[in-house]
């Protein structure tokens, strides 16, 4: 594997990349990135700094937790302030703040709340701790939505009255849509999710290069990954072509995973979605079906979270829209830093602007 | 949050439920949405569960991609031998 790994991060590959870039964007390109993780991969190798003029890389709505609306993360607050209930989430979840507090506040306050790192942990915690309500806090896109569905599966299977989910997951293609028709933004390619393309694969995008005319490239996560994906869209806006291709064909089949695409289907069925600097979105989000309502914890919990409030001066909005880069906020690096974060894209590990914050020095001479 | 990871199957256990070794550390992970995969698999692993089975040709057709780039001096097939003996 580490050998596997170094041919992935090959120096002279990457030039060679490089170069083959240099020569493919031949006019202004803004190619956007859509997954977190690649942005993570982008400022960490310093994959920026290495493209030629013409080539402006954008860091877009990829990090499920800080796409999730104030609303949201109020709502699984006041959930939490419930007696008697646990909430479960993953550890990104934590420090995010909503209008008014974080969940990590609410521990320190001692509130139950519990990070898990499957949400299968949090059946085993409701079947062990059966006068507990365990409420999971279901926050994610394609890769992570089939694992909660068979998480709701499972405590169905096993009879529990005490487990629920507050499910505010997220579905990518039509949020890549309501980008390109956004006036704001410009857009002439996209760096497409990987693991999120696992389990629905290269189809669902196809719309995008049909209707509007904006090629995307699946891309894996190491740096020759990276430097590929971008290379495959630079050369098809010089040739004029616009497609969805995959450069990462070692962890993307081009159906998916229909397997987990079912267990979604069973499950969840598609809903509005509010996206933190987007709004709501038709359509990208999915609700617990009648058959699981009983899983529901938004039907099986009565709270009335006080209306959300935006944080003054955070332009994680326009950042996760593409319309401002991370060190272009007025805040980054000065109020909002990984240490004294103020809006969500400094707070998760995937957010571009902690990402840009750690790995470079934008914004900063 | 959207990363996975490679790792093996090495045993398989009730309820869909196997063990996997993830680069010498061992986890318990749900196959439900990998029913195809059995001990010797290679999966990729997110949030406890395995996404998908990535053959054993996984590095071979990688390096399939990379070789498509347009090398003018052929280098890249001995940077394709190195990593064909990994066998991920």
């Amino acid at each position: 594997m580490a050998d596997l790994l170094s041919a992935w991060r090959d120096p002279e590959l990457a030039k060679h990349l490089v170069e083959l870039i240099d020569q493919a964007a031949d006019r202004p390109m803004k190619l956007m990135e859509v997954c977190g993780t690649h942005t993570v991969a982008i400022a960490r190798f310093g994959l920026r700094g290495l493209m030629p003029d013409n080539v402006t890389l954008l860091s877009g709505p990829g990090c499920p937790v800080c796409v999730t609306a104030n609303r949201d993360i109020d709502y699984a607050i006041e959930l939490g302030r419930l007696p008697n209930v646990a909430i479960t989430t993953f550890g990104d979840m934590m420090k995010v703040p909503g209008s008014y507090s974080s969940l990590s506040r609410e521990k320190a306050d001692g509130r139950d709340i519990r990070i898990v790192y499957s949400p299968l942990d949090a059946v085993k915690m409701a079947a062990a701790e059966p006068d507990k309500q365990v409420v999971f806090l279901g926050v994610g896109f394609e890769t992570t939505i089939p694992t909660i569905a068979v998480t709701i599966k499972e405590a169905k299977k096993q009879g529990l009255t005490n487990f629920s989910v507050l499910s505010v997951h997220k579905t990518v293609p039509k949020a890549l849509e309501a980008l390109v028709n956004d006036p704001e933004v410009q857009i002439d390619g996209f760096i497409l999710p990987g693991h999120v393309s696992t389990i629905i694969g290269p189809e669902p995008y196809r719309f995008l290069a049909s209707q509007y005319h904006v090629p995307g490239v699946v891309t894996g996560f190491e740096p020759i990954d990276v430097l590929q994906g971008v290379w495959m869209l630079a050369r098809q806006i010089k040739e004029g072509r616009a497609e969805v291709e995959v450069a990462y064909k070692r962890g993307v089949n081009s159906d998916g995973n229909p397997t987990a695409r079912a267990l979604i289907e069973e499950v969840f069925e598609p809903c509005d979605s509010d996206w933190r600097g987007i709004g709501i979105i038709p359509g990208t989000g999915l609700a617990i079906r009648e058959a699981f309502s009983d899983f529901d914890a938004a039907k099986r919990f009565d709270v009335t979270p006080p209306e959300p409030k935006e944080i003054p001066g955070c332009q994680c909005g326009d950042v996760l829209r593409g319309v401002l880069l991370p060190f272009q906020c007025r805040l980054f690096g000065k109020g909002c830093t990984p240490e004294h974060p103020i809006g969500p894209c400094m707070v998760s590990s995937e957010g571009s602007c902690a990402a840009y914050y750690r790995y470079t020095d934008y914004g900063r001479s | 949050m959207c990363l996975a990871i490679p790792a093996q199957v090495i045993l398989m256990n009730e309820n869909q439920m196997a063990e996997v070794d993830i680069h010498g550390v061992t986890r318990t992970v749900s196959l439900s949405m990998t029913p195809e995969a059995e001990v010797g698999s290679w999966v990729l692993i997110h949030a406890g569960f395995a996404i998908q089975v990535v053959d054993e040709e996984f590095a071979a057709e990688s390096w399939e991609l990379i070789e498509q780039i347009e090398w003018d001096d052929g280098d890249v097939a001995s940077l394709g031998a190195d990593t064909a003996e990994v066998g991920v």
